[in-house]
């Protein structure tokens, strides 16, 4: 584990005990295997007090962490025979979006997911996950290739938002979310939406209106990103952690809230500790609600989507 | 002119002694920076005489413009906004509502009813920028939805007026899920073959831009409205760079093919009811 976020000291010194440990044992006659066996409850004890407790602004810092499993890592632990499909077919392909067919479950399914890059020069290629009016668009394409075809569509949403710039507003940013929002409400195949990181805003959204949304416990999903937030209501984005707080952006909240459906669970010390088992605990609670969704006819299932989201926001009367 | 200016002076005062009397008989335009009569401003429909610059306006004050005369009906006006996050920044959200509503006396960010233009029955949604910014929470997403299920049930054109800076922070992820909501309706009306024309008015932008306004079967823009998902000053931040003259106005969205018309205020309503008459005369072919 290379990455700790800074409320870690705890863990990371146990951790480096831990390994410090082994390596003598490794070269001397002691059998140091009782102290290590022992570190290691302590370390299980603590990941999980720890984790248990997060702040709504530590889970930030989880769900942005870079070794959390983005969309290519699920697609590689959960399913077989992907082929990545490419362009909008109007003007460009977007890396800050991967789309594709493949096998889940022995069911052929459409992918869509937002894809942060790993190295610099991945997230450059990636633009960091913020997609761009095209990805959006290659996302819709794929969407209504899923329809004509009669595949279910699974969507995976982590990006700090949609990319802020010339271009993206040149070609339609703001048309190309508002299309996709619209599109999604009514298409005819079960959409299955997993929020397994940054929820950004409008950016997220794009790709998120589904028949379920599953969000992972330590993601975070809200309607500006704290520091943005901060920077607007307190004009100092050093608030960020309090905006965090406000805005109720945990899985917790957004349950509590009636947005989405189910929260899934981590690995202890969060997803990035694990990801083959976040992403076995995730295919399943997908594996669930997809096998749902597909005893319902087209009819169906719309109108239940559309009562679902009819029914969302909170005021009086 | 600034001898009238000099000589109103005193009378103002005395009327009113709390408004400073310059700023009673003129203002400033924001975009030329000129000195402008307001009575001629509030004549010329709110529009500057100097250069065409489109002051906003409050929803009642466009909904007089557009609508004929006593036709307009409100509805849904009992919908009031809640606080479900107890969010407070600097201020609570509670006290922010209250002010807001003290100074518009509305509710929340928008007006609804139904009205005629030149005869022809319309649903219309007014956008208040005045109440925290024209934000959508809530209960401008439920208003907005209901506006467009009566539109679908009814048959009559929905027309959306907005002007709004985006989703409401205050509410977070409720506010960001109206704009599911709102979408989900629309594509409802759009499968009734029920027509939806977009007025977009300065500004319209975010969760606003990103759902609904820029979906209208039409979609007209008052000039050099700004229109756009991000802020002006959100792009620069990011990209560190100067952004192009004219970024993000009407005529840049209409060159980009996002808009379909640039319209005056003062012909505004003549090419609503223009676009009225041509659907609804396009309806009564197709029904034969």
């Amino acid at each position: 584990m290379s990455a700790y976020l800074s409320f870690e000291k705890h863990i990371r010194e146990l951790e480096n005990k831990i390994s410090e440990l082994k390596t003598i044992g490794q070269g001397s006659q002691v059998d140091l295997e009782e102290d290590v066996r022992k570190l290691q409850k302590k370390l299980k004890r603590l990941l999980r007090d720890t984790y248990a407790n997060l702040s709504p602004w530590q889970r930030v810092q989880v769900a942005r962490h870079p070794m959390r499993p983005y969309t290519l890592d699920y697609i590689r632990e959960m399913t077989t025979d992907f082929v990545e499909l490419r362009g909008d077919r109007r003007f460009a392909d977007d890396k800050a979006i991967i789309a594709g067919m493949a096998r889940f479950e022995g069911m052929t399914v459409a992918i869509i997911g937002h894809q942060k890059g790993r190295t610099t020069k991945e997230n450059i290629e990636r633009n960091f996950g913020m997609p761009h009016p095209e990805g959006y668009r290659k996302a819709l394409r794929i969407m209504k290739l899923a329809e004509k075809f009669g595949f279910p569509v699974l969507t995976f949403v982590d990006t700090p938002g949609a990319f802020p710039g010339i271009g993206a507003e040149e070609r339609g940013q703001a048309e190309a979310i508002g299309h996709n929002l619209y599109e999604m409400s009514i298409l005819k195949v079960p959409i299955v939406v997993s929020i397994t990181g940054e929820g950004g805003s409008g950016g997220a959204l794009g790709i998120s209106i589904g028949d379920r949304l599953l969000m992972q416990e330590n993601a975070v999903y809200a309607v500006i990103s704290p520091e943005g937030c901060a920077s607007i209501l307190w004009r100092d984005t050093e608030k960020a952690p309090v905006a965090a707080e406000a805005m109720r952006l945990t899985a917790q909240h957004l349950f509590e809230l009636g947005v989405i459906d189910e929260i899934v669970k981590e690995p202890l010390g969060g997803a990035h500790r694990d990801p083959k088992r976040a992403a076995s605990i995730l295919r399943r609670a997908i594996r669930r609600h997809l096998s749902e969704l597909m005893k319902k006819d087209p009819d169906q299932l719309i109108e239940e989507r559309h009562k679902k989201w009819r029914a969302m926001g909170v005021f009086g009367e | 002119m600034v001898r009238l200016w000099f000589k109103k002076r005193p009378f103002s005062k005395v009327k009113d002694s709390k408004q400073r009397v310059p700023r009673g008989l003129w203002v400033k335009c924001e975009n030329c920076k000129e000195m402008v009569y307001k009575e001629e401003v509030e004549r010329n429909l709110k529009v500057c005489p100097k250069c065409n610059y489109h002051f906003r306006i409050s929803a009642k004050e466009r909904i007089e413009l557009l609508v004929d005369k006593g036709s307009f009906k409100e509805r849904d006006a009992s919908i009031s906004p809640k606080d479900p996050l107890k969010f407070k920044d600097s201020k609570r959200y509670m006290d922010r509502l209250k002010e807001a509503q003290r100074k518009t006396g509305m509710k929340d960010a928008v007006i609804c009813g139904t009205a005629s233009i030149g005869g022809y029955p319309v649903e219309l949604v007014v956008f208040e920028f005045g109440f925290l910014g024209g934000s959508m929470g809530s209960v401008v997403g439920e208003k907005v939805t209901r506006a467009v299920e009566r539109a679908c049930e009814s048959g009559t054109p929905l027309i959306i007026v907005s002007s709004s800076g985006g989703a409401r922070m205050q509410e977070s992820i409720l506010s960001l899920v109206q704009m599911g909501k709102t979408c989900a309706a629309l594509a409802r009306l759009s499968e009734a073959k029920v027509p939806y024309i977009s007025v977009l008015t300065d500004p319209t932008t975010g969760g606003v831009s990103a759902s609904f306004a820029l979906l209208g079967d039409v979609v007209i823009s008052e000039p050099k409205a700004l229109i756009g998902f991000a802020g002006p000053r959100v792009i620069e931040q990011t990209i560190r760079q100067q952004l192009p003259q004219g970024f993000q106005r009407a005529e840049f969205l209409m060159e980009h093919g996002f808009v379909d018309m640039v319209v005056d205020r003062k012909v505004l309503r003549e090419t609503l009811r223009r676009l009225l008459s041509l659907f609804e005369n396009g309806r009564r072919a197709w029904a034969l």
